[in-house]
């Protein structure tokens, strides 16, 4: 089998990120000609999210080669922690570039760090049991989330795990974390544009990685741990550096997000494993490891259900089996083989022809 | 007194985990994979017995009957259709995802039929609440009847798997799948019996759940299914006892964090209490270390 | 003094010892053979040389430096490098950087300066590529630098394996059954190579293998191993016709 791999890495990296930039532009085409749909409209910067998560888990589940079911968890760290910041130097960074730009940062590192420290225990375990703990991390930030109040007046933060009196606010105080209503009135830094450029630097990110040393040195754990620690690889450092980059990643992708929305708050479904399974999907349906692959698959799988929504409660019935079918289609050993035969018969017909 | 009635509240809570881990623990140990529609199926139960006894007044023990055989159908369906084929797929991830996929198609399915609104679903446990010390505890009978459930399931549960020759076929099967085969064992047949198994006791599940928290939605299966897959790992996925002591732990904590630290926090409790089992014994509590050969 | 100097080694496992006294000492340069029938304990002394297993007694010198309980990242730094009997190559990386995996440690360049392409990160991937393609070269393996390492034929596989924990800059190379499942053929050719790394890379190489054809070819000395204790040691010649080895191989 002559299987001529990654030829020109660099060339299909520009491929990937060419597919995006021209998708922008035709977005914007679209959108200036008033094609857009409104919902569609509002789905964008979602959108951008979305993509950006799928990219940095598949760093975790097809780079790294770990299994996480709470990639979400490090989005809502992300959402939250920048969204606070944006919202108390609100009235004190006026310039909305410089806030956001800090806010990404923070959004980012804190993500970062929650990665690092919840990685450095956990990625000792393997496999199903990793995930489990993943998805357990995701739940517990987004509880907490539900449950925390922070406000702030003339004597600085007031916090509390109770409700919003026990804050104990003077008059004229603020609460800006006012627990399961979340933070409100985060100002709209994020757009389609900002969304676009972020997917490009994580496509820059994670692509790059890949095709370095340290890129080469996470892949060999995750192909053969024994043999890379047998050549002197430092198994834990690559762990945590690919596992806190892409909690990082994430973070991010949770920093647009949240100034996008005017009330930031932490259900099941936008921070729950619910989404970090949606996540999932799109990595593993766009190809473990296939960083273009899951771009596609985020857009796709993210407006197929809005293009569905015409068929009412239909529509998540049919994502359901549409999910299915794609997933016996391209991994059954059976199908593989007879797609395979289908495409022996046509190449050799064609080549007759 | 009032912790004793945590206690006994936990414990039942914690029985129904541990028949819902039953099915994760054995679905895991056998095929190697999270069935994350096993919450879902627990749902399908629900409805069923609902269906059967408050809309179509049938007796309840048919009702219960019906569901359980539906529910086993259920899931030999779900195996032969959605994951039979990936069993020896390239990556595990796979059959994951298209679990997950059964997952939102049991849900929708049942959003469809019986639309989103939340059904009440009145008890079917006819048995008398029990008063202990002059009345100073009342056990309801929905927490004696799923106790003892649990008990019996366990008990008969252990019988079969050690005593019988389908049980040994299990056994072989979970142990290594080519071997098993050599043998003469049926590994489908014998891996289908394990789905049907789990897929019924989810019907119960369903059942006890429903009756101690009468309210029924098309997601009213998953946050259960995922603590009580918590609690396999947490008792050692693969492991029958483990499922049950899991379960039980988990439902003392959480009924305790609830009454005792805050409602809103018991499931964060729980998840924080699994991560630091994990961390201390990487393959929950009775787990059995698994070690690569060099 | 000898390269590798091996006293007292031992380990348990359960009760069991699996690797009872173990003394060795090789020269530098020099090709030695680790025999004895399946199970006796070869494998479990490779482990034991490569930190995989901790030792319960006995030390382990390289070249003058204890290396005794040392992790496994640290003896391949120490000058340790081996090969697995079942293949351990990273499947999904290509023929070429397999070997860049092995440079790893050979050349330097930071985290931030490959996420941004600085130069130093394109002189040292072109140094690697360099260093890897020569050291491809040496196994006949520049042809297919460009492959799925899981895409190569059994024996290239093999050769593959050594190429990368070449790239590592051992001291001492660890062969462990190199030549399992390969023809006849191939192991004649694998018998020049191993011969061609020794004098070419000026290396020690320990071995262990089944095919005595093989080992009379090219081992200079031999251990015999049997139930986790050494049966005999010596020249190769002598070694292969002590009448106790041919017992222990046999059987009574």
């Amino acid at each position: 089998m002559k299987n001529r791999n990654i030829p020109k890495k660099l060339q299909d990296n520009l491929i990937t990120i060419g597919i995006v930039v021209v998708c922008y532009i035709l977005v914007m085409i679209l959108s200036a000609t008033g094609l857009l749909s409104n919902l569609l409209q509002g789905l964008l910067v979602p959108l951008c999210a979305y993509i950006i998560l799928a990219v940095s888990l598949n760093l975790t589940v097809g780079i790294l080669g770990e299994l996480s079911l709470g990639h979400a968890g490090f989005m809502c760290v992300g959402a939250f922690t920048s969204a606070f910041f944006s919202k108390c130097m609100e009235n004190t960074i006026t310039f909305a570039p410089v806030r956001f730009f800090l806010a990404l940062l923070i959004g980012g590192l804190c993500a970062a760090l929650i990665g690092f420290l919840i990685g450095m225990p956990v990625l000792r375990l393997k496999g199903d049991y990793l995930a489990i703990v993943t998805l357990a991390f995701g739940e517990i930030i987004k509880n907490i989330m539900n449950v925390l109040f922070i406000g702030r007046d003339s004597h600085g933060f007031h916090f509390s795990m109770k409700d919003s009196l026990s804050l104990g606010l003077e008059e004229g105080g603020d609460v800006i974390i006012n627990g399961a209503q979340g933070i409100t009135g985060t100002p709209k830094d994020s757009n389609f544009t900002i969304g676009v450029i972020l997917i490009v630097l994580t496509l820059l990110i994670v692509l790059n990685l890949i095709n370095s040393r340290d890129g080469r040195a996470i892949m060999s754990i995750r192909d053969n741990l024994i043999a890379s620690e047998s050549i002197g690889i430092h198994i834990t450092k690559y762990k945590l550096m690919a596992f806190t980059i892409s909690a990082a990643l994430a973070g991010i992708a949770g920093v647009l997000y949240s100034h996008n929305l005017n009330s930031l708050m932490a259900t099941p479904k936008n921070f729950g494993y619910n989404m970090s399974i949606m996540i999932l999907v799109f990595v593993v349906l766009g190809g473990i490891g296939n960083i273009r692959g899951s771009v596609i698959a985020a857009v796709i799988l993210t407006l197929l259900p809005e293009l569905l929504r015409g068929l009412n409660d239909y529509r998540m019935l049919i994502y359901s089996i549409v999910l299915i079918v794609m997933m016996l289609y391209n991994w059954a050993p059976n199908m593989i083989a007879l797609r395979k035969k289908a495409a022996n018969r046509f190449g050799r017909k064609k080549e007759v022809a | 007194m009032s912790l004793l009635s945590y206690l006994i509240n936990g414990i039942s809570l914690g029985s129904v985990y541990a028949i819902i881990a039953l099915g994760y623990t054995m679905v895991y140990g056998i095929a190697k994979m999270l069935n994350f529609a096993h919450g879902d199926v627990i749902m399908v139960g629900g409805y069923l017995i609902f269906t059967f006894v408050s809309t179509l007044n049938l007796p309840v023990g048919l009702g219960i009957l019906l569901a359980i055989v539906l529910c086993t159908m259920l899931g030999i369906t779900i195996e032969a259709i959605a994951y039979r084929p990936l069993r020896n797929a390239a990556s595990s991830l796979a059959v994951l995802i298209t679990a997950i996929g059964v997952s939102y198609f049991l849900q929708n399915v049942a959003l469809i039929i019986f639309g989103a609104n939340t059904k009440a679903f009145t008890s079917v446990v006819s048995a008398e609440p029990l008063k202990l010390f002059d009345g100073q505890i009342t056990i309801s009978g929905e927490t004696i009847v799923t106790i003892i459930s649990c008990i019996i399931i366990m008990t008969a549960l252990t019988l079969f798997v050690n005593k019988t020759k389908a049980g040994q076929a299990m056994l072989a099967v979970s142990e290594d799948k080519g071997a098993a085969q050599l043998m003469g064992i049926n590994v489908n047949g014998t891996i289908s019996l394990t789905f049907a198994i789990g897929s019924g006791l989810a019907a119960i599940a369903g059942l006890l759940l429903c009756s101690a928290y009468p309210s029924l939605t098309p997601y009213t299966g998953s946050m259960p299914g995922i603590k009580a897959f918590v609690a396999a790992v947490f008792g050692g996925i693969g492991s029958i006892p483990g499922a049950l002591i899991g379960g039980i732990v988990l439902g003392i904590i959480e009924i305790l964090s609830k009454a005792y630290i805050s409602s809103q926090l018991a499931d964060a409790i729980v998840f924080l209490v699994l991560i630091l089992v994990l961390l201390i014994k990487p393959t929950g509590i009775l787990g059995r270390k698994i070690q690569e050969k060099v | 003094m000898a390269l590798l100097e091996v006293k007292n080694l031992s380990i348990s496992f359960g009760g069991l010892r699996a690797v009872d006294d173990f003394n060795v000492s090789i020269e530098k340069g020099q090709l030695y053979g680790l025999i004895g029938p399946n199970g006796a304990g070869k494998t479990t002394v490779f482990n034991l040389l490569t930190g995989v297993y901790q030792p319960d007694e006995g030390f382990i010198h390289l070249d003058g430096e204890d290396i005794t309980r040392l992790k496994t990242i640290e003896i391949n730094q120490a000058g340790i490098a081996r090969t697995f009997q079942n293949i351990r190559l990273f499947k999904e990386l290509s023929v070429l950087d397999n070997v860049k995996v092995g440079l790893h440690n050979k050349y330097h360049y930071s985290t931030v300066e490959g996420l941004l392409r600085l130069p130093r990160y394109f002189q040292m991937e072109k140094k690697m590529d360099e260093r890897a393609m020569e050291l491809l070269k040496v196994f006949d393996l520049d042809g297919e630098a460009d492959y799925l390492a899981s895409n190569l034929p059994y024996g290239k596989q093999r050769k593959l394996e050594i190429a990368r924990a070449l790239a590592t800059d051992p001291k001492l190379l660890l062969l462990d059954e190199p030549a399992a499942g390969m023809n006849p053929n191939e192991t004649k050719e694998l018998m020049e190579t191993i011969r061609f790394v020794r004098d070419h890379f000026d290396m020690t190489i320990l071995l262990i293998e089944h095919d005595m054809k093989l080992v009379a070819g090219i081992c200079e000395e031999l251990t015999v191993l049997n139930f986790g204790k050494i049966l005999t040691q010596g020249k190769t010649s002598d070694v292969l016709h002590d009448p106790e080895v041919i017992t222990a191989y046999l059987g009574e």
